[in-house]
């Protein structure tokens, strides 16, 4: 057996944090953006999310979710048979939570 | 923070066809439970195009909400529905199992750890239709 060390702990850390932050806050957001808002039931302007709360608010809320995404699809495509290039899919998986932290970064500072 | 695992050369690794989930009901639902992240992740990608939407003006904005109102966003957004409401209660009945509840020397039972969790959810759940409602413009 060897010891090699990993960075596994720190990944599941953000895992379990978006897991809690999709189970308490997305089916809301999906409530309200997926169908309150486009079937006219609430009308927005999108004022709100020049709120500098709102938008560390929905930084949380869209990217550590992204990091559950990246964890569990990881393990899932290994668990599928795909086991060999698990290097290539830890790059795409984490690598596209990563790029997707940027971008929502770039975007709500932007707005 | 680091860990330690074993050598993986040195594991026994077991042959398993590509199919092993649809082989048993529980199998099938575990594949459910971890694709339920691909369709939160999904919404929120659109969400998060559609604020994007605002540096091109709150008309952009306005627009690209209505467009979410056509049959296939409507059917896209329920089966996110779906996944999302399974994955929040699969999170709270395994965390029920990961941080038991001690009410002293008594361990409190999972189903009730699990209804708490989902009580928690339902007062979150309306304090953000609360806070919407009260912040949009």
């Amino acid at each position: 057996m060897t010891t090699e060390k990993t960075t596994e702990p720190f990944w599941w850390g953000l895992f379990s944090a978006g897991g809690v932050v999709a189970a308490f806050l997305v089916p809301v957001h999906i409530i309200l953006v997926g169908f309150a808002l486009p079937l006219g039931w609430i009308t927005d302007t999108g004022a709100l999310y020049r709120n500098w709360w709102v938008k560390l608010y929905l930084f949380v809320l869209i990217v550590l979710p992204l990091y559950h995404w990246a964890h569990r699809f990881y393990f899932t495509l290994n668990d599928m048979g795909l086991k060999p290039i698990s290097k290539t899919l830890a790059v795409l998986c984490y690598g596209g939570a990563i790029i997707g932290t940027a971008l929502t970064a770039w975007i709500l500072l932007k707005i | 923070m680091t860990g330690t695992r074993p050598d993986p050369s040195k594991l026994y690794q077991r042959k398993m066809p590509a199919t092993w989930w649809l082989q048993k009901q529980s199998y099938f639902l575990f594949m459910l439970r971890e694709l339920s992240s691909v369709f939160i992740a999904l919404f929120l990608l659109v969400y998060l195009y559609q604020i994007y939407q605002l540096t091109q003006g709150p008309e952009a904005y306005v627009a690209f909400t209505r467009r979410l109102s056509s049959p296939g966003w409507i059917f896209f957004n329920l089966i996110a529905l779906l996944f999302a409401v399974y994955h929040s209660v699969t999170w709270f009945q395994s965390t029920a199992v990961v941080l038991p509840l001690r009410l002293g020397e008594r361990l409190v039972p999972r189903q009730i750890v699990t209804a708490l969790h989902i009580g928690a959810w339902i007062v979150v759940s309306l304090g953000v239709l609360i806070l919407f409602l009260a912040l949009k413009g």
